[in-house]
Order: structure tokens, then sequence, then C-alpha cells
């Protein structure tokens, strides 16, 4: 690990390619291209990229000697939520909200790292010279944003966010800060999730018209599931939800959490025919393996944000698209930076190009991470059905 | 447009056929005339106004949002439709202001839809796109996708542009029709190219409101037997006495067809193998047309005597005007290889070899050069076609030889059958060349691949300046399966060494990169390529993940084909057999 001290002139770019040198002893393919990024000083506060700096395994902040979201084992890994893209097992010591470490534990088992702390929202935590804090993101049950502040400067790492209401988290608060690092998973002005509460009429609506087809939705296992089963209850829906076995056991945190999601029994092998008329959650990738088969006369659906591109639904052999996603829309992307009133934005994964874009054409200093292993562009991710455990959620 | 726009949605995501039909059969059973008919004729691609230009979709969309963010959307999403449909937005009424509550104490306007245009009907829109000037038509778009939801928006774009790719074949949509009574379809071919938009006297005639619309087309198209092609397991159950054999060409389907019309006129068509009137593009082959019978055959350019290549016969297609020059360089020949009917009667019922001998004596009697018949391949056992089949100059193919990708096996007793009957027909193509090759860059395709990189563009190596170099041959997106697809994709993402736009360039040099093993029909010299040759009808045969970058082919290789021209088959077999399978 490269140690940069204060004031180390070290350009963001430099480490990187050090790194990518470092790594497999040839060229490789950059993480980072060499965009122009000058900062200038400020005589009172830090530069940004003394606070935080990427490395090859993820965003550092070498003052604080802490890593956010490593993609490998660190030392000290501040964790942002439970999707394990983000959190992975095997670090020495893990700092995140307790839901997060409940929901790694029930992924990873108890001995996930060797050591954890939980992070009570709002309340500020000292490592060296800089102050670190957590703040609800609005993407799944747990998931936070990490303010760093040293020296003056204040940089939100937001991790995935979503700025819609859902009844399984709490909602994002917006955090001014003067460096915004933010994901742009739904990054294109294509973009527009329509309303969540649409989505899920539009599906209650079809059991309603095929009362003798089984509806099969899939959902990614953390949050996304749960999130449609809270809006499913409000929307009056009594009727129990099934489950693939895969969602059981979050499903079951969620609601040991106190979040009301009914009756959502696992789905026995011998009664999936006679399921005519039930909802059945089950994981992206089993929507159209034989599993689903075997129900009546099966009505695939996906709940998704990718589903708002049609040939992404057609690709997924998906029937019923429900455009619902826990990440922000082009819309909000926008407005969440202007709210922050960052200067400068970092973009992390996704959609990169056209948010750098945005910022710049908005007088706002930006610059694309392409930072890897996150979500690997979204769409990467959502092509790649039997990866959704590994990965983030759409 | 709202009924039509839900039609077509929900069309694009069925993917099951009878489910499409009877999506198709109640729209048609509760649409009104005309906006049904102009519906039908949207799904046959037989509107008859000219279609909006992307250019001018593209326009109206930069107007009003980023160019840059446009342009990174429709390489994201691969399709101008749905994009501009999905960025387009949305006028309101009142600007949103937040933060700012009702003065007052009235109740807050909501924000809606801030437009006073009416929701245009289906057959408004192709109204007034037959009516309205060139000048006119933006300002004309734009008001309608103003007064359209996102949905509407996508398909009116669609169907402006005439791209409407919903999975649904004319022949579907006909089906369809024909299914609001009791009707075959085959007897909606036989009178539709007489028919006109909206189809009013087709939906009257269908629902036994009105007689049999006068068909006013003497040479109608009539649906073409098809043929599956021949897999190995094929061949273990099939008699060879059974079958006969004839040349499979590398050429285009098309039918001829002639009739006498009520005043004694004789009216001559000439159909592509989707029932598209091309009579247009042949006016020489037209001119052959002195008779009255329906001819199969296959479009050829014959010079000399000679049959020429398929790259020969490209350079006469797609042309906007037909010249004499063109003409006399790329003269059209029409060879025969079966008739549905002479005079008045029909011969489809016959089997093949009464057919045939029905064939033969008209070519005879016809005696046009411009059209002759395709010869029988005669064999005994499934071991002597295949001889034949991979050297066809040995039976008899002389000259011709380049322009014969395989053979065809025909029941000596098979009816003409429309469609693709099971047992009848069957292709069998020759073996394609093979080259391994360096991938190079990866693209996003479109419509299914929309937003994967499904296109790749590959390289052989050469001697450069700097020692050895991959030089791009070619690109291919097809080939692999959907699985493999994922992959491929997943290399492209993380092995980019530089991005333009929607490509991206993936490391390649000697100790690193990926193999493709590419299989391809044929090649040519060209001068718009790097290397200077050019393959036709590239497609990914293996991923040779196990295979190191510079034990990859050499452009020698490739001009080797090109020298020998195609005469040897398979020269790559021989090769093939060294190493492991992956």
């Amino acid at each position: 690990m490269l140690q940069l001290g204060v004031g180390a002139s070290v350009d963001l770019g430099d480490v990187l390619t050090r790194h990518g040198h470092d790594r497999s002893g040839r060229r490789s393919a950059p993480a980072l291209q060499s965009v122009p990024f000058i900062l200038y000083f400020d005589s009172m506060a830090l530069r940004s990229t003394d606070i935080l700096t990427l490395t090859p395994q993820g965003l550092y902040c070498p003052l604080g000697d802490f890593h956010i979201d490593p993609v490998r084992s660190v030392k000290r890994a501040l964790i942002t939520h439970g999707h394990s893209d983000h959190a992975r097992a095997g670090h020495q010591s893990v700092l995140a909200t307790r839901e997060t470490l409940l929901i790694m534990g029930e992924r990873y088992g108890k001995g996930f790292a060797g050591s954890t702390q939980g992070a009570v929202l709002g309340e500020s935590i000292r490592f060296g010279d800089v102050i670190v804090r957590f703040t609800p993101a609005g993407h799944v049950l747990g998931s936070a944003q990490i303010v760093i502040e040293a020296g003056g400067t204040r940089i939100v790492v937001s991790g995935d966010y979503k700025r819609e209401r859902d009844p399984t988290c709490l909602s994002y608060e917006v955090v001014p800060c003067d460096v915004f690092i933010t994901e742009a998973t739904f990054g294109l002005p294509v973009f527009r999730h329509p309303a969540a509460q649409d989505e899920v009429r539009k599906l209650l609506h079809s059991v309603a018209l095929f009362p003798e087809r089984t509806h099969i939705v899939g959902a990614y296992a953390l949050g996304k599931a749960q999130r449609v089963m809270g809006m499913l209850r409000e929307e009056g829906y009594d009727e129990p939800i099934y489950l693939h076995g895969a969602m059981e056991r979050l499903t079951e945190l969620y609601k040991s959490e106190g979040i009301p999601l009914g009756e959502t029994p696992k789905v026995a092998a011998a009664e999936r025919s006679e399921l005519a008329g039930a909802i059945v959650i089950c994981p992206p990738s089993s929507i159209q393996d034989l599993w689903s088969r075997r129900f009546p006369d099966p009505v695939t659906c996906f709940a998704s944000g990718w589903m708002r591109v049609r040939a992404r639904a057609r690709q997924r052999g998906v029937e019923l698209p429900l455009v619902i996603s826990d990440h922000a829309d082009w819309d909000d992307l926008c407005r969440t930076i202007h709210e922050t009133g960052a200067g400068e934005v970092w973009v992390t994964h996704g959609q990169e190009d056209a948010l750098v874009h945005w910022c710049r054409t908005h007088g706002i200093a930006a610059r694309p991470l392409h930072m890897l292993g996150y979500g690997d562009e979204g769409e990467g991710e959502e092509a790649q059905p039997a990866r959704e455990e590994a990965g983030g959620t759409a | 447009m709202n009924r039509f726009a839900a039609l077509l949605d929900r069309l694009v995501y069925e993917p099951r056929r009878n489910a499409k039909l009877r999506l198709l059969v109640d729209y048609f059973r509760h649409t009104p005339d005309p906006d049904r008919g102009y519906a039908l004729a949207a799904l046959t691609n037989a509107l008859m106004f000219k279609e909006a230009k992307p250019g001018l979709i593209r326009g109206l969309v930069e107007e009003r949002t980023d160019p840059v963010l446009f342009r990174m959307s429709y390489h994201y999403v691969g399709d101008l439709a749905e994009t501009a449909a999905l960025i387009w937005p949305t006028p309101r009424a009142i600007p949103s202001i937040s933060n700012s509550p009702p003065q007052g104490g009235g109740e807050p306007a909501a924000p809606g839809l801030g437009h006073n245009t009416p929701i245009p009907t289906i057959t408004e829109v192709v109204e007034a796109l037959s009516t309205t000037g060139k000048s006119d038509l933006p300002a004309r778009v734009a008001s309608w996708l103003d007064a359209l939801d996102e949905t509407g928006r996508w398909a009116l774009l669609k169907l402006i542009t005439r791209e409407l790719r919903v999975g649904v074949s004319a022949r579907l949509a006909k089906t369809a029709v024909a299914q609001l009574g009791q009707i075959e379809p085959d007897e909606i071919e036989l009178i539709w190219h007489g028919l006109e938009a909206p189809y009013e006297d087709l939906f009257a005639w269908v629902e036994g409101r009105a007689g049999r619309p006068e068909s006013g087309n003497p040479a109608p198209f009539r649906p073409p037997m098809l043929a599956h092609p021949l897999e190995d397991e094929d061949i273990a159950k099939l008699e060879a006495a059974d079958f006969i054999g004839e040349w499979k060409w590398d050429g285009i389907r098309l039918q001829a067809v002639s009739g006498k019309a009520a005043d004694g006129r004789l009216v001559r068509r000439i159909y592509s193998r989707t029932g598209e009137d091309v009579s247009r593009a042949f006016p020489d082959l037209l001119d052959a047309l002195e008779f009255e019978a329906a001819l199969d055959g296959e479009l050829l350019i014959v010079r000399d005597g000679r049959v020429q290549s398929f790259n020969v016969l490209q350079q006469r297609l797609n042309r906007k005007t037909v010249t004499a020059k063109l003409m006399t360089e790329f003269p059209a020949h029409l060879r025969v290889y079966d008739i549905l009917t002479e005079g008045e009667e029909d011969l489809r019922d016959l089997p093949f070899l009464a057919r045939r001998e029905r064939l033969e004596a008209f070519v005879a009697r016809l005696g046009d050069p411009r059209i002759d018949l395709s010869p029988m391949v005669p064999f005994t056992s499934w071991d002597g076609l295949a001889a034949a089949r991979s050297d066809p100059a040995s039976i008899g193919a002389g000259i011709d030889t380049d322009a014969i990708e395989g053979c065809m096996i025909k029941r000596a007793d098979s009816p003409y059958l429309p469609g693709r009957p099971k047992g009848y027909w069957y292709k069998w193509k020759r073996d394609p060349y093979l080259v391994d090759a360096v991938m190079m860059y990866g693209q996003r395709g479109h419509g299914k691949r929309s937003s994967f990189y499904s296109d790749y563009t590959f390289g052989v190596w050469r001697d450069g300046p700097d020692g050895e170099e991959l030089v791009p041959v070619g690109k291919a997106y097809h080939g692999f399966t959907d699985e493999e697809l994922m992959k491929l994709d997943r290399y492209v993402r993380n092995h980019t060494v530089n991005r333009f736009g929607p490509v991206r360039e993936v490391e390649y040099g000697k100790d690193r990169g990926l193999v493709l093993e590419v299989a391809f029909e044929g090649l040519q010299r060209s001068t718009r390529h790097k290397s200077g040759v050019a393959m036709r009808f590239p497609r990914i045969n293996r991923i040779r993940w196990d295979k190191p970058p510079a034990e990859a082919d050499r452009i020698e290789t490739l001009e080797k084909i090109l020298a020998r021209g195609e005469k040897e088959i398979h020269p790559f077999r021989s090769q093939q057999t060294e190493g492991q399978e992956p």
C-alpha cells in the first residue's frame, strides 16, 4: 500500500497506474484513464485526494487507515451496506451499521471478520485526524452513507442509494459536502423510474386478470424482494406471498427487525402445481429455470430498474416487467448532486461517463473512478443472472 | 394510437406464437375500421407513406436534450425509437416549484401534462404522414410526441420509421385476420397483393359481411415452400432412394409470376421469398416473363454463361435506380427449380417429380436464355451426395461451382406446401472456412443484444514495421450461445484498454488476448479493409479460451484462400484435429 502523507503530491491517476503494473507485471486494463484532474490548493483545507485515494482494494483513507467497501481483504473496512459486492468477508475489522453487520453475519457466518463494530447513525467516530459518521442511504435495510471529515473538508461516500420511499429502510438524508462520491447505476437520462407503487399495482392487476396463473417475480434476495413484499402489503394484498428458498433467511431477518411483511411461506416442491393465482418471489436467476416452469402457466415478472429498457426485459424472457429500483434514477442522481452542494463529484460505478458529463456541463468538477467489482457497470451484473448474489441490486 | 401502442407493447414481450396470435385477433376484433386496417398495414409493412428518417427524430430530441447524453443513451439502449421515447421531456403545464407552499389557500395545481394536443389515432397519424409536407413534418411529429406517454411515443416512432420489429411477421398478422372468420390464411395471401390499406373490404369478407374482394391481381404471390437444415441425425433416418438432389445456389430466392388480367393484358410480378414485390429492381428479368405461370427459382448473375459468386450478385442488389449499365454488367438470371401454377392449373398438389416434368417441358418451350433449369444432382447414397457437395465440379457443376453453397434434398413425392413443413425438403450446406483470429474490439449490439458487447472485431497476424502485428480482418456478431455472450461481454468489460463511444478496445498481443475461431463462407478482396480482404457471413464458431494468441492464424492463410479461389472446400480441417477441445 502506498502511504500518502499530508501534502503528498501524488496524483490519483499515478497511484492507480502504478498499482496496475504491480499487480500484473505488465500493461493491464487501466481502471482509470488519465483524465485531466487538477485540484487547487486551499491553504485551509486538505486536498480531497489526500483524504481519499483509490487503491486496488477500493477507496482508501490514508489519514485514518481504513478502506470503504473494499473488494479484497483489508485491515479495517467501513461498509456502506450488505450487498456482497460492497460487503465481503475476510477483513480484520469491520465497521458498519448494526443491520449491515447482521446481514453479513447471515450471509457469511459469524466469523466473517476478525472483529466488528456497530456504527450508530449520526454518531461521530474518530480515526486519527479523521472523523467519520454514518447516515441513511435509503438503499436497503441498514444501508448508510459514510461522511468523512478532515482538515475542514467533508467527503460523502454515498454507497448505493435511492430517494424514493421504501417501507423497508430509512430514507436517504442529504448531507452537504465538498466532495460527493456517487454511484451511477442508472446514470443515463433514459432511466426515469415510474412510481414503484404503480408498478406494484400493475402486478396486482395482472394477478386479478389471470387468477389461473402463478406470478413469478424475480427480485434480488436482499432488499428488492422485501421491498416488493412490503409494498404489496401496503396495497392491501394479504394473501401469503410464497418464497423461493434463497429468499427465506434474509426475509426472516427483515421481519425480526420489525418490518411487517405478513405471511411468507417457503414454496414446497410438492405444492408448486397448486399455486394458481399466487405471487411467488424468487431470485432473478430462477425466473427462467425449470424450477419456475412447474407452476401453473407462470407469468414471468422481474422487479428491476433495468426493466425500463424493453430489450433488457426481452433478453430475460420477462412477460411482465416491473420497473422498481433500489437505485436513484437519472433525475434523482442529478437532484442529489445539486442538493449536496458539492463542488466536486466522483463517480464510482455504473454509467460514469454520462453523469460526469452532466456534472461538468453544470459547472461541477467531476471524474469517473471506473471502479471494477461494484455491480460491474450494473449492466454486466444484470446480464449474469447467476451472479445476483455476488453483485449489487438494480 | 394508445390501443395500437398497447398491442405493440404486449407483443414485444410475448415469445409464444399462439399468444401473439391471440393478442392480434383480440386487437382486430375490438378495434374499429379504419384504425385496425392501418395497424394491419403497419404490421405487414404495407404502409405507403414515406418513412420518417432517423435524422428527423434525432434532431427533435437534440433540440430538447443534451446531444452528448442522448448519444450515450442511444448507444446504451440500442434502439433509436426507444431511446427517444424514454428521453423525451414531457412538457409540463406548471413548472414544479419545490418548497413553496400554495398561496392563497387554494389547492396547488397538480403538475400534469401540459399539452393541448389530443392523443392522435393511428388513422390520423397515417393520413397526416401521407399529406404533411417535409418542412411541416418535424413540428407535427413533435406535437404527437408531446401528447403521448412513453409507450405511445415508442409505438409512434416505430410506426413512422416503419421499423416495428415486434416479432410479428406479415404472415402472422394475416393469419390473425383470417381467424376473425373461417378463412385459411392462404386465401388471404392469394388476394393480398390486390388490396390496399385500410382493408375494409378484407375485414368485411373475413367477418362474413361481404363477398370476397376481387383480387384484381392476376399474378399473386404464393407462400413458398422452405427447407430444414439437414442434421447428422436426419441422415440416418432418411432413405436416399426417396429423395432427389439439387444444387443449393448462393443467390436470392424469387417467385416469378405472370397472369392475364381481365382486359387481356399480361401482368408480371417478381416477389421475394417473403412476398415483397421486387419487380422494379429487375426490369430485365421481368421482360422474360412471357408466360402464364408461377415459377420458383434463384436469382443469379450470369456472365458469358457463367454463374457469378454472391459477391457479384450483391452489387446488383439494393440499388435505388436500375440503369442500363447495371443491367448489362450484372445481367439478372432466373434458375428455376419448381413450378406452382401453369395457365389456370394449380400444380402444387402434384408430387415433386410430376411437377419437375412439367417444369422441364415448360422451360424447354420457353427457350429464353435468361430462365433456365436448375439441374438435378444424381446420387445413390448419402455418401455419394456428400462427395458431390464437397466437390460440385466432379458431378458436372463445371464453371458454376463458385455459386454453389451446398445441396438441396427433396422428397420425390413431396407436394408444394407453404411454410416449412417437416420431412420434405432439406438443405445441406457445405462446411465453412475456419480461421483462428484474435479479438481486438467489442461493440455494443442492437435489438436483442442491446447493451451487451456483442459485436467483435478480430484480427490475424501480419508482418508490420515493428515485427508481427494484428490486422483486423472482420467483425462478427453471432454464432455464440446466450451463455457464451455473457462470457464474451464480461471478457470485453474486464479487458478494456480504450473506450471509443460504444466501442471498446480490448487487450491483445502475443501473450494476452482472446482467440476466436471464426467461420465464414467466402472471401473477397476489399479496398475498404486495412487487411485487403472482406469475409462473407463471418460468425464465431468457437471461443478458444485455451489458445495462446501468438498461435492465431496469419494473413497468409487468408491470402491462400483467395488465391485458391473457393474450390477447396475446407482447407483448415486437417489442422483442426490437433489439440484438445477446450
